[in-house]
C-alpha cells in the first residue's frame, strides 16, 4: 500500500531551530489578537486548542443578544483546519466520513462526521469543497496521522492549516447587511451552506453561509496575513449595523439553542476516550442521519451497520426541555425519579426560546422508545449551598428554537 | 536551610538496642532498612508488633539515600527521581509529617546531534508545537499514544497492590484472584484484550513505530522501557518496562516524575521518623550474616559479630539471591525452590555517576530560560545508539556510547547543596555487572566515568571544570555497599518469567518463603523495583494474614475511576 | 464460461490444501497461481543446469497428521521415509555434536553428564510443546465471545496443563516467555548443544537468542511433528517440490482447477462482500468465496484501502514482515567433507551455529541495517540421499543464512558478494576446500526472496512469527480466525495461524472454517 502524495516533506533545519522559542508563550495569539486585545474589557480568558481566546469581552449575559439581534464576531482561527486536494479527494473524504461526499457540490459545505473501525466518532465538524479537488476539514480535535493514514491508497494530499489560516464567524440577523455593505458583492447570492471567493486586499477572503448560532450568519476565513485588514473591514461597515466582538460563553447560549453538539463537552471522541464506554457510535449522539449506508464504504460502515442490524446502540443524545428556569449542567438524568438514566452535558435558560433547555445523554431504552417519566437532579450553588431542585424534563426536537432568516433568500436586509 | 538539613542527618539517633543487654525476643525482625524494609516494619510496629530493622550501613536507606559524600553536597546517589512511590504508603505512614515532600519536575529534552533538542513540556499544546518543530504528524500522534498508554496503565495500576494468584493452586483465594485478573481482562472487551496481549510481549521499539515516524521522538520515549533493565529497546518485552515506569504519580498527576526535597533519602528519613514514632527500633552498622533457622522456621538471625538477636519472625528486604543463598543454608530449602532462586536473573544493566558541581552547567544547545533544566536530560537521539548501548552490554562491556538519564535536582531543590552550587545525578545504561566475564577493576570503573563525562562534555562546554567532586559507581559498588546482587536496581529483572506469580520465583510468590516464620519483602518479590514500597506494603498485609492481625491501618489501593 | 465456487488465490502448499479440501466439501474450486508453476516456497528447481533444490523450505519438519490425513496424501505420493534424519551441530575444530533421532533422542559427541541434562531439558521441552501444540492446531480463540467448543478446548488446554504437575506446570508458565539463551544456561554446558537450540529458536524470526519470547520459535519447531514423531525432520525425495506434488494430486483428484501464470491484480467487492478477483490479464472471475493463501498485506492490498477502514489499513502496515534468512544454493563438483563429521552424517541437517552467543552476535548488526559478517546456517546436502537432485558425483549443498535483513543500508546490490565472501568462509572453516569446487552459487537475499516468490519483506512466515504476532493477533486482530472483515473472503496462508513451514494447518484450518460457516 503505497503513500502517495500525502508525506508530509521533512523540515530542513533551519526553521526547527527558529521554532524553539515557542515554549515562552505558552498560548497562541491569534491572528486577530490586537483588535481583540483593544476590545477585552473583562480579560477574561480561556484556552481553545493552544490558542488565548476570550469567554467574553465586555459583558458575558449582553455579548448573547449581538448574536440574536445584530451582528456578533467571534474568532474562529484556533478550530483545527485540514487542507485535502487531490485527484482523489472527493474518493478519500467519501471514504473517511459518514456523509455522501459525491453529493458535495464544489462551493458547498456541509456538516459530518467521521469514525474509526468500530464506528466510534473521531469527531465532528465542516466540510467545505472549495472546487473539485480542494477540501477544507474544520474541526475541534487534531487527526493528521489519522487523515495520513486514511490516504493510503488515495492520490491525495493531506495538510495541516491550522495555524496558515485565520477565521471569523460573523453572526446574527443584521450580518447580511454588514457583508454587503463591507463590499463583498453578490453576497446576497450565498444560500446557506454555499462558499464563495471574494476578492480582499489583493487576496481573496473564503465566505460560506454556515455557523454555530442557530442564525443568520457566515464564516469568512483568509490567510493570515490578511486578517486584520478584513477585521478592519467588517468592523468599518458593521458600526452602523451594531457590529459587536464576542467571547465563547455567548456563543455558547447560541449553539444549545440551536441543539449543536460540542465534541468533548456532549461527547468524548474516540482517540481521547481512555475509558472505552464513553465511545459513541453516530446513532448514540444523534449524528445517525450523516451515515449513508448506500454509498460507497466507509470508515466504521460495518460497524455501525452491525449495531443497527443487532439494535446494540446503548445511548441516545437527546434535548430537553425542563421545568422551572435554573439551568440543568451537569445535572444526572432519572425515570421515575430513581433509575438514574444518564446526564446532561450542556443546559440553559434559553432567552430566545424562554424555555429550560438541555442536551443530555441517555442510556437506551431511555429517551429512545421510554420518553415519559423523566426528571434531572439539579444542584444549584446558591450563597454556598447546594439547592437540590428534581425537576420534570420531556424530549423535545432540537434545534430548540428555528430562525427563519438563518436560511431566508435573499437574507434579510436589517 | 542547608546546615538545618546537615544537622538533622548528624543528630538522627540511628541505634537502637545495644548488644550486652539481655536479649528479648521481636515480634518480627527486618532484614535490610531499604525503603521496602522500612516500609514493612512500619506497617507491622503500627499494628502493634514490636519490630527491629537491622542494618549493615551505617545508614539506613537502601538504594533510597541522601549522602553528604562531600562537604556541602547533599547526593541521591543511588535512586534519584520520585513517582513510584505509592501515595496510599505515604498517607497510612503520614510521612508528610516525618517531611516527605515530592516535586514534580518541570520537562526534559533529548539532546541531538545537530546541535538542537527536542523538549518534553508539562503543557499539553506546548508539547505538541515542540513535537510539530521534528515531524507534523507526530505532533499529532502523541494523543493517541498517551491514552494507549494509559489504558494499559489503568489495567496494571490495581495489581500493584494486591499479592499476586498462584495459578497452580485450588485455593478459593487463588482462585478468587485468578478471577478478578480474568475478569479484569475480559472487561477490556476483545479488540482491547488483543492490544493488550501485543503490548505486554512487544518491544518499545515496535510499539513506538506503531506511533511516530522521527527517531528522536521515539528515544525520547523508548528511554523509559530500558531504565534499570538488561534488556534493548528493540528487545521483546520492554514495552511492558515502559509501564512500570509510566505507572507511578505525582499527587495524582499519573505518570509524573519528581524529586523527593533533601534528595531521596527524605524518602527513607521519613519511613525511619514513622517507624521511630511508633516505636519501632533501628540498629544500624548490624550487618546479618545468617537467618537463625531452627526446625524449618526462622528464630531470628545472627549479626556478623556473631551477635545473635530473636524474633518471631524475620522479614528480608534484601533481593532473594542474597536472601536464601547467603543468609539462610541450603539445607533449610527445598531443592526446588534453591535451583528456581539459583535461575532468578539479576544481572546489573546500569550505573551511576553522581557528580557534585560547584555552578550550574551549560548547555548551548538549550536556551538558558528552558525550563529542560528543571527536569531530566539525554543525549541519545536514536533507537541504534541506544541498542547499541546494549550490545556492548551483551559483550560484557560498558557502553561505549551510553544512554544517560541525567538531571539537577538542585535546579529546583536548594537544600541539597549550597546556593550556586549543583548536584547532578546521572543515570548510566548500560553497564553489565561483570567485564567480559572478569570483574570490575577500579581502572574500569574510570574508564566508565570518562566515557559519561566525555558524553555530557560534548554537549557542556566546560562541565569538567565545574566538576568539585564524583561519585562512580559501578554494578560493583552498587552490590559492595547497597548489597544488591549483580547492581540489578530492581532486585531482579523485570521480564515476564519474574513477574506477577513468577516472582521472584514460582510457587513462593506470596511474600513467603520455604522456612516458616521467613518472610520477603524486596523488590524481588511483586510488583518489583523502584521506590514504590508496594512490595513491602504487600507483605505485611501477608504478615498479618498468617497472625490473624487487622489491617485496618493499611488503606486499599486508590481507585482508579 | 466456467463458474466456481470457490476461488484459492494462491497455489502455494496452504493454498492448494485449502482448495482441496473446500473441493472435498463439494465445491467447486479454482486454484490461481501467480508463477509458472504451483508450489509457492516449497518448489524444488532447477537453479544450475542439473542441479535441482528446494528453493526455499528445505527441511520437512511439521507437515501435519491432519492434513496427511484429509488429503489422503499417503495414496498420493507422499513418502515420509528417513525421517530420522539427525541434526550435526557443526565445529571448526573438528568436533561436531550429532544429534540422532527426533531432535536428539541420542547425543553424539557430548560428555555423559551434558547427554544426562539434555535428555530432561529436551523431555521438558516436547512435554511444554506438547501444551501449545494443539493451540497451533486449532483456530484462535475468538476473545469476544467465545463459543462453547473454543471454551472447552481452553479448558482441556488448562487441564493438560494441570496434569503436568504443579511444579512442571511452574516451570511452563516461567519459561513460556523466556528468551532461549537463558533456559538453555540454566540446563546445559555444551556450547554446541546450546549453539543448536539457540538457532532453531531464532531460525527465521528477527530475533537473538536472547530477545525475550526466543523460546517460544523452539517451540513452534519441537510441536512440528513428521510421520507421526515429534520433532523428526526430513528431506523430502525429490525435494519439497515433491511433497507439494503429492498436494496437487490430491487436489486434482478432488476437482480442484489449478491455473497457473494467473496473477491476481484484484480482489472485486461490492457491497462490504468479496464477489470475484480480477487477473492481470483483466479476465474477472467471480464466486462465492474468495480464499487468499497469499501474503495478507498482499491480500488486503488486492482489495485496496478503498473497502477497508483505515485502522484495520493501519495494522496491516503494522505487521512487521521484514526476512533475515537467505538461501544458499551451490552446485558442488562433489560432496564437501565437514570436519569431523562422519559420511552417513552428511546426510543430516548440518548447523552451523558454535554457540548461542555467537547466533546473538550474528543478530546484532540486522537491527541496523548490516549483515553478520559470521553468519549462523543450516545447511542440507540433499542430492546424497537423493542422487536425481545433481549430475553424477556432483553435490547440492542447500542452506538458510542468518543474518541477512531485508533493507540492507549499504543496498543488496553490493552488500550481496561481501556476504556471499562472508558465508563462504564460515562454510571453508568448518568445511576446509569447500570454495573450490564450487560451480555455480545462487544467494536469495529476502528481497530476491520477496521478488522471486511473491513474499513482501522475503520473509517466510508472511510475518513475524514473534508472541505480539501470534494466535489472535495474527496477522491482525480482526482477521485473525481466517475471516476477514470482508465477507466471502478469508485467509489461508502462513500470514494466519499458527504461522509459516510446510504445516498445512494454515489451509486446513482455513477450509473448515469456511465449512462451518457455511455449511
Amino acid at each position: 500500500m503505497a503513500i502517495t502524495a500525502s508525506k508530509i516533506k521533512s523540515l530542513s533545519l533551519q526553521p526547527r531551530f527558529a521554532a524553539q522559542d515557542h515554549f515562552r508563550m505558552l498560548r497562541l495569539p491569534s491572528p486577530f489578537q490586537p483588535r481583540i486585545d483593544a476590545l477585552a474589557r473583562t480579560e477574561d480568558w480561556y484556552t481553545w486548542a493552544g490558542y488565548k481566546a476570550p469567554l467574553s469581552l465586555w459583558d458575558e449575559e449582553l455579548e448573547y443578544f449581538a448574536i440574536r439581534s445584530q451582528a456578533a464576531v467571534f474568532d474562529i482561527s484556533p478550530m483545527v483546519k485540514y487542507h485535502i486536494a487531490g485527484p482523489d479527494a472527493e474518493a478519500f473524504c467519501n471514504r473517511l466520513t459518514l456523509r455522501d461526499v459525491t453529493r458535495l457540490k464544489p462551493g458547498r459545505v456541509h456538516y459530518t462526521a467521521w469514525c474509526d473501525d468500530a464506528g466510534h466518532v473521531l469527531d465532528d465538524g465542516t466540510l467545505f469543497r472549495l472546487s473539485p479537488d480542494r477540501f477544507r476539514l474544520c474541526c475541534q480535535e487534531r487527526h493528521l496521522p489519522w487523515l495520513l493514514d486514511s490516504a493510503i491508497g488515495f492520490n491525495v494530499s493531506v495538510e495541516e492549516e491550522t495555524e496558515a489560516v485565520a477565521g471569523l464567524a460573523l453572526q446574527g440577523p443584521t450580518s447580511f447587511a454588514v457583508l454587503r455593505d463591507a463590499g463583498f458583492k453578490d453576497i446576497e447570492k450565498l444560500k446557506v451552506f454555499d462558499i464563495a471567493e471574494f476578492p480582499h486586499e489583493g487576496g481573496s477572503v473564503t465566505i460560506s453561509r454556515t455557523g454555530f448560532t442557530g442564525d443568520l450568519g457566515y464564516e469568512l476565513f483568509v490567510p493570515v496575513g490578511l486578517a486584520l485588514s478584513l477585521w478592519d473591514r467588517l468592523f468599518e461597515a458593521g458600526r452602523l449595523h451594531g457590529i459587536r466582538a464576542i467571547g465563547y460563553t455567548a456563543l455558547n447560549r447560541a449553539r444549545i439553542e440551536a441543539g449543536l453538539i460540542v465534541a468533548n463537552a456532549d461527547f468524548v471522541t474516540a482517540e481521547h476516550a481512555i475509558r472505552t464506554d464513553r465511545l459513541r457510535l453516530p446513532d448514540e449522539i444523534g449524528l445517525g442521519f450523516m451515515v449513508d449506508a448506500e454509498k460507497g464504504y466507509f470508515n466504521g460502515r460495518r460497524a455501525i451497520l452491525a449495531a443497527r442490524a443487532n439494535r446494540s446502540m446503548k445511548h441516545v443524545l437527546v434535548g430537553l426541555e425542563i421545568e422551572g428556569n435554573i439551568p440543568a449542567e451537569h445535572a444526572i438524568v432519572y425515570h421515575r425519579q430513581k433509575k438514574e438514566i444518564g446526564l446532561v452535558s450542556a443546559a440553559i435558560w434559553s432567552p430566545t426560546g424562554k424555555r429550560n433547555i438541555a442536551i443530555a445523554s441517555l442510556s437506551r431504552p431511555y429517551g429512545d422508545t421510554v420518553v415519559d417519566d423523566l426528571w434531572v437532579e439539579i444542584y444549584a450553588m446558591r450563597e454556598l449551598k447546594y439547592e437540590r431542585l428534581m425537576k420534570r424534563a420531556k424530549v423535545v426536537p432540537r434545534p430548540f428554537i428555528k430562525l427563519e432568516r438563518r436560511t431566508a433568500n435573499p437574507p434579510a436586509d436589517f | 536551610m542547608r546546615s538545618m538539613v546537615e544537622g538533622a542527618y548528624a543528630i538522627a539517633p540511628l541505634t537502637g538496642e545495644r548488644p550486652g543487654r539481655k536479649m528479648k525476643t521481636w515480634d518480627a525482625i527486618v532484614i535490610g532498612g531499604g525503603h521496602n524494609g522500612l516500609v514493612n516494619a512500619c506497617y507491622l510496629q503500627r499494628a502493634g508488633l514490636d519490630v527491629l530493622v537491622v542494618e549493615k550501613n551505617a545508614w539506613i536507606g537502601g538504594a533510597a539515600t541522601s549522602r553528604e559524600l562531600t562537604p556541602g553536597y547533599l547526593y541521591s546517589n543511588c535512586s534519584y527521581v520520585c513517582s513510584l512511590f505509592r501515595p496510599e504508603i505515604m498517607r497510612d505512614l503520614e510521612l508528610p509529617r516525618f517531611g516527605l515532600q515530592v516535586i514534580s519536575y518541570e520537562g526534559g529534552a533529548v539532546f541531538t546531534r545537530d546541535g538542537d533538542y527536542l523538549a518534553n513540556y508539562r503543557d499539553h499544546d506546548a508539547h505538541r508545537r515542540e513535537f510539530a518543530r521534528f515531524s507534523a504528524r507526530d505532533a499529532e500522534a502523541y494523543d493517541r499514544y498517551a491514552r494507549d498508554v494509559t489504558r494499559q496503565c489503568r489495567f496494571i495500576q490495581p495489581l500493584l497492590m494486591r499479592t499476586a494468584p498462584d495459578p497452580t493452586s485450588f485455593r478459593p483465594r487463588d482462585i478468587g484472584e485468578l478471577m478478578y485478573l480474568g475478569r479484569k481482562f475480559a472487561g477490556l472487551g476483545a479488540e482491547d484484550m488483543a492490544q493488550t496481549l501485543r503490548f505486554w510481549t512487544m518491544s518499545i521499539s515496535d510499539f513506538l513505530d506503531e506511533y511516530f515516524e522521527t527517531d528522536v521522538i521515539k528515544a525520547n520515549f523508548a528511554l523509559s522501557g530500558i531504565i534499570g533493565t538488561a534488556l534493548g529497546p528493540m528487545s521483546p518485552g520492554t514495552a511492558y518496562v515502559l509501564l512500570h515506569h509510566y505507572m507511578g504519580e505525582v499527587d495524582g498527576s499519573v505518570g509524573a516524575w519528581g524529586y523527593a526535597r533533601g534528595g531521596m533519602g527524605a524518602v527513607t528519613r521519613a519511613l525511619s521518623d514513622s517507624f521511630r514514632a511508633c516505636g519501632g527500633v533501628i540498629r544500624t552498622d548490624a550487618e546479618v550474616d545468617h537467618v537463625l533457622v531452627q526446625g524449618g522456621k526462622a528464630k531470628g538471625v545472627v549479626l556478623s559479630g556473631g551477635e545473635e538477636i530473636y524474633g518471631k519472625l524475620v522479614v528480608s528486604n534484601a533481593d532473594v539471591k542474597r536472601t536464601f543463598l547467603k543468609l539462610v543454608e541450603a539445607k533449610e530449602l527445598p531443592e526446588i525452590f534453591l535451583r528456581r532462586v539459583k535461575n532468578f536473573k539479576i544481572r546489573g544493566s546500569s550505573g551511576k555517576v553522581n557528580i557534585a558541581l560547584d555552578s550550574m552547567p551549560e548547555f548551548p544547545a538549550l536556551p538558558k530560560d528552558s525550563p529542560c533544566y528543571r527536569g531530566d536530560l539525554h543525549f541519545t537521539d536514536s533507537m541504534e545508539r541506544m541498542e547499541r548501548g546494549y550490545d556492548d552490554w551483551k559483550a560484557g562491556r560498558w557502553s561505549a556510547d551510553p544512554t544517560l538519564d541525567m538531571m539537577i535536582p538542585t535546579a529546583l531543590d536548594p537544600t541539597m547543596t549550597s546556593p550556586g552550587t549543583h548536584f547532578m545525578s546521572c543515570f548510566v545504561q548500560y553497564a553489565p555487572p561483570r567485564i567480559e566475564g572478569r570483574d570490575w577493576t577500579d581502572a574500569d570503573r574510570d574508564g566508565f566515568a570518562e566515557t559519561v563525562i566525555s558524553q555530557i562534555a560534548d554537549y557542556s562546554p566546560g562541565f569538567r571544570d565545574r566538576i568539585v567532586h564524583m561519585e562512580v559507581r559501578t554494578p560493583r559498588e552498587i552490590e559492595a555497599e547497597v548489597g544488591l546482587t549483580e547492581g540489578n536496581i530492581f532486585q531482579g529483572e523485570l521480564t515476564f518469567d519474574q513477574l506477577l506469580f513468577n516472582r521472584p520465583v514460582p510457587g513462593y510468590a506470596q511474600y513467603r518463603s520455604p522456612v516458616g516464620g521467613l518472610y520477603m519483602c524486596g523488590s524481588s518479590t511483586h510488583p518489583g523495583g523502584g521506590v514504590m514500597g508496594a512490595p513491602g506494603r504487600n507483605a505485611a498485609s501477608e504478615i498479618l494474614r498468617d497472625l490473624k492481625q487487622g489491617a485496618k491501618h493499611m488503606s486499599p489501593a486508590h481507585d482508579v475511576i | 464460461m466456467t463458474s466456481y465456487d470457490c476461488i484459492v488465490i494462491g497455489g502455494g502448499h496452504n493454498g492448494l490444501v485449502a482448495g482441496t479440501v473446500l473441493a472435498k466439501s463439494g465445491r467447486k474450486v479454482l486454484v490461481l497461481e501467480a508463477a509458472g508453476e504451483i508450489g509457492g516456497a516449497a518448489r524444488t528447481e532447477e537453479f544450475f543446469p542439473g542441479f535441482r533444490v528446494s528453493s526455499v523450505a528445505h527441511v520437512l519438519n511439521r507437515l501435519h497428521p491432519e492434513v496427511v490425513k484429509a488429503l489422503d496424501l499417503e495414496r498420493h505420493g507422499l513418502a515420509l521415509e528417513g525421517a530420522g534424519m539427525s541434526s550435526v551441530v557443526l565445529s571448526p575444530s573438528g568436533n561436531p555434536l550429532v544429534l540422532r533421532g527426533a531432535y536428539g533422542e541420542s547425543l553424539v559427541g557430548a560428555s555423559a553428564s551434558e547427554a544426562v541434562a539434555w535428555r530432561a531439558l529436551r523431555a521438558q521441552l516436547f512435554r511444554y510443546a506438547g501444551i501449545l501444540k494443539p493451540f497451533l492446531a486449532r483456530r484462535p480463540p475468538d476473545l469476544a465471545g467465545m463459543s462453547l467448543s473454543e471454551t472447552s478446548a481452553l479448558a482441556m488446554a488448562g487441564l493438560s496443563l494441570k496434569r503436568l504437575g504443579k511444579e512442571d506446570m511452574r516451570d511452563f508458565l516461567r519459561m513460556l516467555l523466556m528468551n532461549v539463551a537463558d533456559v538453555v544456561d540454566e540446563q546445559l554446558e555444551d556450547d554446541r548443544l546450546k549453539g543448536l537450540l539457540a538457532f532453531d529458536a531464532v531460525l527465521g524470526a528477527h530475533l537473538g537468542p536472547r530477545s525475550p519470547t526466543s523460546l517460544l520459535g523452539l517451540y513452534y519447531r519441537l510441536a512440528g511433528e513428521v510421520a507421526g514423531v515429534d520433532g523428526a525432520q526430513m528431506l523430502p525425495k525429490g525435494g519439497m517440490g515433491a511433497i507439494v506434488a503429492a498436494i496437487a494430486s490430491s487436489a486434482a483428484k478432488a476437482g480442484v482447477s489449478v491455473r497457473s501464470q494467473a496473477a491476481v491484480n484484484k480482489i472485486l467487492v461490492e457491497k462490504g462482500r468479496a464477489i470475484g478477483v480480477v487477473l492481470e490479464n483483466a479476465e474477472e472471475i467471480r464466486a462465492r468465496t474468495i480464499v487468499s493463501a497469499i501474503n495478507p498485506s498482499t491480500t488486503f492490498d488486492l482489495v485496496g484501502a478503498r473497502e477497508l477502514d483505515t485502522g484495520f489499513v493501519r495494522k496491516v502496515r503494522n505487521i512487521r514482515m521484514l526476512g533475515d534468512a537467505a538461501k544458499l544454493h551451490l552446485a558442488l563438483d562433489r560432496p564437501p567433507q565437514f570436519l569431523g563429521v562422519s559420511g552417513e552424517d552428511h546426510r543430516g541437517r548440518l548447523v552451523f551455529a558454535p554457540s548461542a552467543d555467537h547466533v546473538e552476535r550474528a543478530f546484532n548488526p540486522c537491527k541496523y541495517g548490516e549483515f553478520s559478517p559470521e553468519p549462523v546456517m543450516e545447511i542440507t546436502l540433499p542430492s546424497l540421499a537423493d542422487p536425481s537432485l545433481a549430475p553424477d558425483g556432483a553435490c547440492v549443498l542447500s542452506a538458510v543464512v542468518q543474518y541477512a535483513p531485508y533493507t540492507l543500508k549499504e543496498g543488496w546490490e553490493s552488500g550481496k558478494p561481501k556476504f556471499f565472501k562472508a558465508i563462504m568462509a564460515a562454510l571453508e572453516a568448518v568445511a576446509p576446500g569447500i570454495g573450490a569446487t564450487v560451480r555455480h552459487a545462487e544467494l536469495l537475499t529476502p528481497p530476491d526472496i520477496e521478488q522471486r516468490f511473491r513474499m513482501p519483506g522475503g520473509h517466510w512466515h508472511h510475518g513475524e512469527l514473534q508472541a505480539d504476532q501470534m494466535l489472535v493477533s495474527r496477522p491482525v486482530s480482526d482477521a485473525a480466525g481466517y475471516d476477514t472483515p470482508l465477507e466471502n473472503l478469508f485467509l489461508a496462508g502462513a500470514g494466519s495461524h499458527p504461522g509459516g513451514g510446510v504445516s498445512g494447518v494454515p489451509g486446513l484450518n482455513a477450509a473448515r472454517r469456511i465449512i462451518a460457516i457455511k455449511g
